[in-house]
This record gives structure tokens, sequence and C-alpha cells, in this order.
């Protein structure tokens, strides 16, 4: 069986001053410069999809997936709707979001496409598509990022991602869109003085950051649990989006690895990071987590042995 | 000052099929309809300005935000339930009270922020709390946003905070010499089902997640009853992390703040599961010749 074709894969911040202020400090400009790097790799590839999983698209039900072929609003940030408004008309696979939703049912998770007129896309799905493909070059799919989805059916719904772009035959370039560390300062700042949160968090990023430069992106989906518990806010149960990535990639560390820019975004750490797959594999760790291939949902624990 | 709490899953809205909503529903969840129904009315018969809503659903890290323009027209779809939320609203605000509260908050040292983009698109919490209580949009609103203090640093912090911009938006309330009906928009228990059935208003299929929550929910409803509001503030970090309850956003800390951490009994008007959630409806209403023993 020949394997799905990712040809390169992007991890970039969600905040929206690299798209509404990129000007107000150097470390604005430096991503919007990374996203520009970013959105001119694209158009040079062979890529004819783009898929996006967002953290700033929690959903409940499941993982959906946007598939209205062309959602169009004009979107304001919830934090930041100073900085202005952001209107965007996007132009969605709607072949492949059916694909991609099918796939996640066939491995066990429920999942649903969405297709309203008005659907509140997020800012970092915005942000994103936006600076990667201003111009819809290329249709893109958006899948949410389930609330109460921890390791397992979030590596599952990687591995059906990567289902789907095989059997649509797909070029794909896979963008996450989070943070390194998600701690924002709780005050209003100049933005030219911005810096991360904490020397903790700041030591943290550039490790990840290093594992990133070094293409580990396994390794790094194996620290996940370690990094929610050191530099995550606690919104969410668990840091996710390494295990996406990884596991719609492929699970391996061969990869070129480009940290494009690392810089402060309020506070929190924002980086533009390109994977583009290689033939080395670098690292040193052994797993011993189960690399579960189909999602059975809870295990129902509360239910056996009663008291 | 009335305190209402008016929880905001947007199927009451889908079930009670307004005009302004795009879905259609065949009903569903009327426990909670009907309380609201009949608090609806009893608010009516109150002479009052303007409604202050605190709401889950505008999430801000960066302080407290007010509404901060005199209208606003769109529609919200919910992003979570799409299918049965697409509501096209247009609401009034009550600029000058919202900018008295932020300004004595900020006084107060709490960071805030007056929301001025006329793109802004409103929360589905506001609209399903405001469209219950006043289905006919007739009274101006004041939106807070909730400040994630919860997320940043831990529940005690929220109940401090939350306390805080409570005495905070009664002074300004105060001040600016209003009756208005404050309104605390969130479930109690808060764990979701992940899963939907075919007809979302298929109540053979509606329950609670599990035990553990409903005992607690229940808990805090016997408090209400027994006017115990200050003790139900003070257990509300714990209730807030054993239930993953939507008190965590400091709704019903703000409310109880600003009304005093009311010693008599709350109005009990109806209590339901949304797709798990615990959902409570009640009110607190400091004239005694008024208050009623609802259920």
């Amino acid at each position: 069986m020949t394997e799905p074709e990712i040809l390169f894969g992007i991890y970039c911040p969600p905040h929206p001053q690299p798209l509404l202020s990129p000007e107000a400090s150097d470390g604005y400009g430096k991503l919007r410069d990374a996203y520009e790097t970013c959105r001119k790799r694209i158009e040079e590839s062979e890529a004819d999809l783009i898929l996006v999983y967002s953290t700033t698209w929690p959903s409940i039900i499941g993982h959906q997936i946007q598939a209205h072929p062309e959602p169009e609003w004009v979107h304001v940030d919830d934090d930041f709707h100073f900085l202005g408004s952001m209107p965007y008309k996007f132009r969605m696979d709607v072949e492949f979001a059916d694909a991609f939703k099918n796939a996640a049912e066939s491995r066990g998770l429920q999942s649903r496409t969405i297709a309203y007129d008005g659907f509140p896309i997020d800012t970092g799905s915005v942000v994103a598509l936006k600076l990667l493909n201003p111009d819809n070059r290329i249709p893109a799919c958006i899948v949410s990022s389930n609330m109460y989805a921890n390791r397992a059916e979030t590596i599952v719904l990687g591995k059906s991602a990567r289902d789907a772009i095989q059997e649509q035959g797909k070029k794909a370039v896979v963008v996450v869109v989070s943070s390194l560390s998600n701690r924002m300062f709780t005050e209003h700042i100049d933005p030219s003085e911005d810096r991360i949160h904490s020397a903790k968090d700041d030591e943290w990023n550039r490790k990840i950051l290093e594992f990133f430069d070094d293409g580990r992106l396994e390794d790094l989906s194996q620290l996940s649990r370690e990094i929610h518990g050191q530099i995550r806010v606690q919104k969410v149960v668990a840091y996710k989006p390494a295990w996406w990535m990884s596991a719609t990639m492929g699970q391996h560390n061969n990869y070129t690895g480009e940290v494009l820019a690392y810089e402060a975004l309020h506070g929190s750490g924002g980086a533009v990071v390109i994977l583009t797959p290689a033939a080395e594999s670098v690292g040193d760790k052994e797993f011993d987590e189960d690399d579960v291939e189909h999602y059975h949902g809870d295990r129902g624990v509360l239910d056996k042995g009663m008291l | 000052m009335l305190g209402c709490l008016a929880p905001h899953p947007p199927h009451v809205v889908y079930a009670e099929n307004p005009e302004q909503n795009e879905a259609f529903s065949e009903g569903g969840w009327e426990t909670l309809r009907w309380g609201y129904n009949r608090l609806a009315r009893k608010l009516k018969t109150i002479d009052y300005d303007a409604m202050v809503i605190f709401t889950p659903h505008w999430q801000t890290y960066i302080g407290t935000h007010f509404l901060g323009l005199p209208k606003f027209k769109s529609k919200s779809v919910d992003p979570v339930f799409p299918n049965i939320f697409r509501f096209n609203y247009d609401i009034s605000v009550d600029v000058d009270l919202a900018e008295k509260m932020c300004e004595v908050a900020g006084e107060s040292g709490i960071v805030t922020k007056m929301m001025r983009n006329p793109d802004f698109r409103i929360d589905y919490g506001t609209i399903t709390s405001c469209h219950m209580l006043n289905p006919d949009w007739d009274k101006p609103l004041v939106t807070i946003s909730s400040n994630r203090n919860a997320d940043y640093y831990s529940a005690e912090v929220m109940n401090e905070q939350a306390s805080a911009l409570g005495e905070a938006c009664a002074r300004a309330i105060e001040e600016s010499g209003k009756k208005v009906v404050l309104i605390s928009s969130h479930s109690l228990s808060h764990r979701h089902f992940v899963t939907e059935s075919p007809l979302p208003e298929d109540m053979s299929r509606e329950h609670i997640y599990n035990h553990s929550q409903y005992v607690w929910d229940m808990k805090l409803v016997d408090l209400m009853r027994s006017g115990k509001m200050r003790e139900v503030i003070d257990i509300m970090p714990e209730f807030t992390e054993q239930t993953i309850a939507e008190t965590e956003a400091g709704g019903l800390t703000w409310m109880m703040a600003a009304m005093g951490y009311p010693n008599y009994p709350a109005e009990i008007y109806g209590y339901q599961s949304v797709i798990g959630t615990g959902n409570l409806i009640a009110a607190w209403n400091p004239m005694e010749a008024t208050r009623e023993i609802v259920l």
C-alpha cells in the first residue's frame, strides 16, 4: 500500500497579532515574515490540500470538520477585538471533509461535517489560512479539537486524516495551529515590551524547538503529557497538537526541521516551524504507550467491579 | 436588583422555535423551558431598566470586557451545536451603565476593557439566557465577559476575583440609580456527552452524565432553598472542581457578591439535564412581599 503524500507540516500560533498588527513589535513582524516564508513554500509545492487542526476550535460532539464550500464572515477575536476585524472568505475541500469524516467514523470516532452560513471559524484558523493561503489558491479543510479527547482519541483522529489523504490521493500540507506555552499576561501591555511570560515557559519552549529543529516530531508527541503539565494553562485535558500532527504525518522522527521564528505573543510562546519529511531519523527515546489504531470510547470502569 | 441563574444550553431556544432561530425542533426539555417561561412572566411584572449578564462564552484572558456599542445586529451560530442554534439577533446595550461598571471596576484595581468593535459577534450564552428570560427583547443589556481566572490560577482565585467584580458592579449600579436584573448564565455540573442522538430533542436519551454530578447539583439546590448563599460560594471551588462545573467562569460568585450573598430562599424554577449537564433555573428576589415558593 502506498503512503499518503504529506508534503510538509507547519506549526504556527493562533494569535491575531501577526495578521492584524505585525508592525506593533519586532517579534510580531518576525512571525509575520515566517508566515510569509511558509506561504511561499506552499505556493512552490504541489500541494492540493491544506489540512488545519486548530486548538482554538473546541468541540464537544466528537470531531467537527468544516465542510462549507465557501465560508464567509467578519471575525473578531474575543480578547483582541481592539486590533480590528478579520474579514474572510475561504475555499474548503468538501469532498475531502466528507472523506475525513468517514475515515474517522471507520476508526470508531464520533465525527460530523459542519456547513452552515455564518459558522464562527475560530481565530487560529482564520489567521493561519489568511496568511498561508491568502488567495485561496489551494482548498483547505479544518478540523476541531475535542475538549474531552485525550491521547488515544487524538492519535486515532490523526490516523483518520492520514487515511483520508491517502484515499483521496491528495498532496497535503498539514497545519497545526497552537501556541507553545500558552500563558498570556493578564493585563494589557505595550506590544513593544512583549516577552515570554516566565523564564520557565521560555526554557521549555526552547527545548520543544530543539526537538522541532531536529525533526523529532514523534518524540514531541511522546512528551505531550509532560509539556501539558509544565507550560500549558489547564484549559483542556491535554496538550494534543503534537499527538495529532505526528499521527497525521506518520509517527516518526524523520524530518528536516526549520524553526522560522519564535516570539512572544502577549506572553505566550509563538513559533512558526516547518517539518519536511526526510530520510534520516534521530532520537533516542523508547516508547511504551500503546499505538492505538481504533477508538473504542471510554472503558466504563465504573460499571465493572461493583462495590 | 433581582438575580437569575439562567443556564444557556442552546437546546432550550431550539426547542422553543422562535422566529429568530433557523433550526426547527419538535420541542424537548420542557421542565427547563416551562420554568423559564414562568420566570419570564414574573419578570414582565417587575419594573427594571436593564439586564446585566455575565457570560462564560465570551472568554477573555486579559481582564474583564464590557460591550460598548448601543446596537448589535447579526447572527450567532453556536460553534458546538450549529445544527440547532443559528440565531438572528438585534440587541440594544445600555452603554452608559456598561461604562459605569467598567469605570468602577477599574478603580477597584480590576483590569477592564470596553469592547467597541461593531463586527463583534454576541455569544450564544448571552442570547440564550436573555431570550428565555425576555423573549420580547425589550430591555437593553449589559454583557460582561468572563475572565478565566480558574484556568490561569485556581477556582479559589476565581472566587475572589469574581466577588470583587460583583461588588464593583453593585456600586456602579447603585451610583447609576438604575434598577436591573442580574443574570448569571451557566449550568451547574458541566460534563457533556460527546455524542448526540440523531434527533437532539429525543428526550428518551436525556439524563445527567453521572450520579455524582446529580448529587452535587442537589446539594447546591438545597443550600439555595435554605438561603445559604454564602455557604454556596464558600464551597464553590470544590463544587467546581468535582463537577467540572460551569461556575468556573465566575458567574454565580459575581452575582451573589453583587447581591450581598442573599440569606433568603431562592425561587427554584426547574432543574433538568441537557446533553448530560445539570441545569438549574433559580431567582433571588430581595422583595419579600413578592418572593415565591415556586417548586
